[in-house]
């Protein structure tokens, strides 16, 4: 809806909010426009301009501790991205479709982890992990280690939530109609959400995976009180680097990540655009002229 | 769902039966998971709280006790809360006041500006939280260029890094975006022909402002306030990396309690007190948010 009418062009008022607009967009992008110049930058010391190389680019191929924290990262992210969509449009679907006792409760459960903060779910996993290895080591005498499985763990552990969330605001715009419509003519119930529910989710499932992917990606603190020796992921090998001091190298090893970002930011919007229209296509055909 | 009109009540009911079983079933895998690495983990905090520290470290589980809690009030730790809580507040305060008028600007444009400006506020939203935060270690540092800038143009040199005010430019760059969105989301949804009919009845621009598009864009308001004020309160990552040693911030020192200190009962009555204004301030958000619309 355009409000054009509502405020005039060129008052003082708009030429501020312009103003406005312009500083913040200049506050988002200029720090992570300067590190980025900075990663290219040959001198050892960050704070002085030499001459453009690609020097701490091939440090940080070289690197095994980047290149191991890589790798515990993007598994560490696929497992927590693939099982957390699964059980997060389960639970979107549970929660929006159906009405059974104990559901409000269920609902409770899954806001939870949204609005606690990083640092107490980190206590609270840590704890959880520590005391439930004692009682499997006192039961069974097996004693398993912090590393790649808890951070797995822990991760699903906040990202079943958010996926859940963005999968039901989606489910919660959808026509009913459409599914009762399915099953009126027949289709079983598999066969409505195979063919009417789930390509008109598509889109809520797709971004919530996404949110998850970015979540695990981005996770520091819960992952740090989470992880083994020998298997940190590429945030909290970094957060280690940056405490003590700034270096060429994170400097690399930050572009690459902003990079990854910006890969995810792309898919995620292609994908939104395409969906969109074919969701749109899918809803003239559905529609009952 | 969709039965005949004929069918008999019993039957009616046997499917609704059938139905809520099915939905109970759907939800029972998060549910179970939920249950054990989120309720259970959070039973234990709570047991852990009452427990007691031995001399060497350790936790022990008999004879419960308050102590972990009397040390909250202590004026320490009281100080530490309150610090923590007006830099949370001071950062939500700000990025609402900057974001209100840019989301502003952001929901009046025309439709293809309009989704152009959005996706760049999507990118700083979605890029990596660490390294924005690092960038401002590289932008603030004492040989960074805001530095040699001021150098250059004849001034002293400029120490930010490790202060109080560096640890806010972090939390209000890191939690900015958490604000824009819900208040443009408020914004672009509003009914715009209110504001037209309060001009057309006389009212000025500031009066229409306050009167209607205020009143109408506060579940926005709300929503942002509450989605920057709960991480920055919990920040752990800004402070370590832009904070100084002296100014100890809730998040860094619930961190301490686990990984240095070795008091897991403090740590633990720590998590479970931000827990509890946290708690707080989402009721009070939920509460106001039900008395609009």
């Amino acid at each position: 809806m355009s409000i054009s009418a509502g405020v005039r062009p060129k008052s003082p008022t708009e030429r501020m909010l312009a103003g406005n607009a312009w500083l913040v967009y200049a506050f988002f992008y200029a720090p992570i426009l300067v590190l980025i110049v900075f990663s290219f930058n040959e001198n050892n010391n960050v704070g002085i301009w030499t001459e453009p190389s690609l020097r701490w680019y091939r440090d940080v191929l070289a690197n095994d501790a980047v290149m191991s924290a890589i790798r515990v990262s993007l598994i560490v992210a696929a497992i927590s991205t693939v099982v957390s969509t699964i059980l997060g449009t389960m639970t979107a679907l549970s929660l929006e479709r159906f009405r059974y006792r104990g559901r409000r409760a269920f609902d409770g459960l899954v806001y939870l982890p949204i609005i606690i903060p990083d640092v107490t779910m980190a206590v609270m996993l840590l704890l959880f992990f520590a005391q439930s290895f004692q009682w499997l080591d006192a039961a069974l005498g097996w004693r398993p280690s912090f590393g790649i499985a808890t951070i797995s763990l822990s991760h699903i552990a906040f990202n079943i939530s958010f996926v859940a969330v963005v999968v039901r605001a989606r489910l919660g715009q959808l026509d009913a109609r459409l599914e009762e419509a399915a099953a009126d003519l027949y289709a079983t119930r598999w066969q409505a959400f195979r063919r009417v529910t789930f390509p008109l989710i598509a889109p809520g499932v797709v971004g919530g995976a996404l949110l998850a992917l970015t979540l695990s990606l981005d996770d520091v603190v819960v992952t740090s009180f989470v992880a083994g020796p020998g298997s940190t992921t590429l945030p909290v090998y970094v957060f280690g680097l940056v405490r003590r001091g700034v270096t060429p190298l994170i400097n690399a090893v930050s572009t690459l990540m902003l990079v990854a970002s910006m890969v995810l930011i792309a898919i995620s919007l292609g994908f939104q655009r395409t969906s969109r229209s074919r969701v749109a296509i899918r809803e003239q055909e559905l529609e009952p002229n | 769902m969709a039965l005949p009109e004929t069918a008999a009540p019993e039957l009616e009911l046997d499917s609704r039966r059938a139905e809520s079983r099915r939905g109970f079933l759907i939800g029972l895998p998060a549910w179970a998971y939920l249950t054990i690495f989120f309720a259970l983990p959070l039973v234990i905090v709570l047991v852990y709280s009452f427990a007691t520290r031995s001399s060497t470290g350790r936790t022990q589980l008999t004879g419960w006790n308050l102590d972990s809690y009397r040390r909250l009030v202590d004026p320490f730790v009281f100080e530490v809360f309150q610090r923590s809580f007006f830099l949370a507040l001071t950062t939500t305060l700000i990025c609402l006041l900057v974001s209100y008028p840019f989301a502003y600007y952001i929901a009046t444009r025309g439709a293809r500006l309009r989704n152009i400006l959005l996706v760049m506020v999507m990118i700083p939203f979605w890029s990596n939280f660490l390294v924005r935060t690092y960038a401002w270690k590289v932008l603030l540092g004492s040989d960074g260029p805001i530095s040699q800038l001021s150098q250059a143009l004849g001034g002293e040199p400029i120490r930010l890094l490790f202060t109080n005010t560096a640890v806010l430019i972090g939390l209000v760059y890191g939690f900015l975006p958490f604000m824009v969105l819900p208040l443009y989301a408020a914004l672009e949804r509003m009914d715009w022909s209110l504001v037209e009919a309060a001009r057309d009845l006389y009212a000025d621009g500031w009066t229409a402002f306050r009167k209607v598009t205020w009143p109408l864009s506060r579940p926005g308001v709300i929503a942002g306030s509450i989605l920057v004020f709960v991480p920055a309160l919990g920040a752990y990552v800004t402070p370590a990396i832009l904070g100084g040693a002296r100014t100890t911030l809730v998040g860094d020192y619930i961190v301490d309690q686990f990984l240095a200190a070795r008091n897991q009962p403090f740590g633990s009555a720590l998590s479970m007190g931000i827990m509890l204004v946290l708690l707080a301030a989402t009721v009070i958000y939920f509460r106001s948010g039900a008395k609009e619309v």
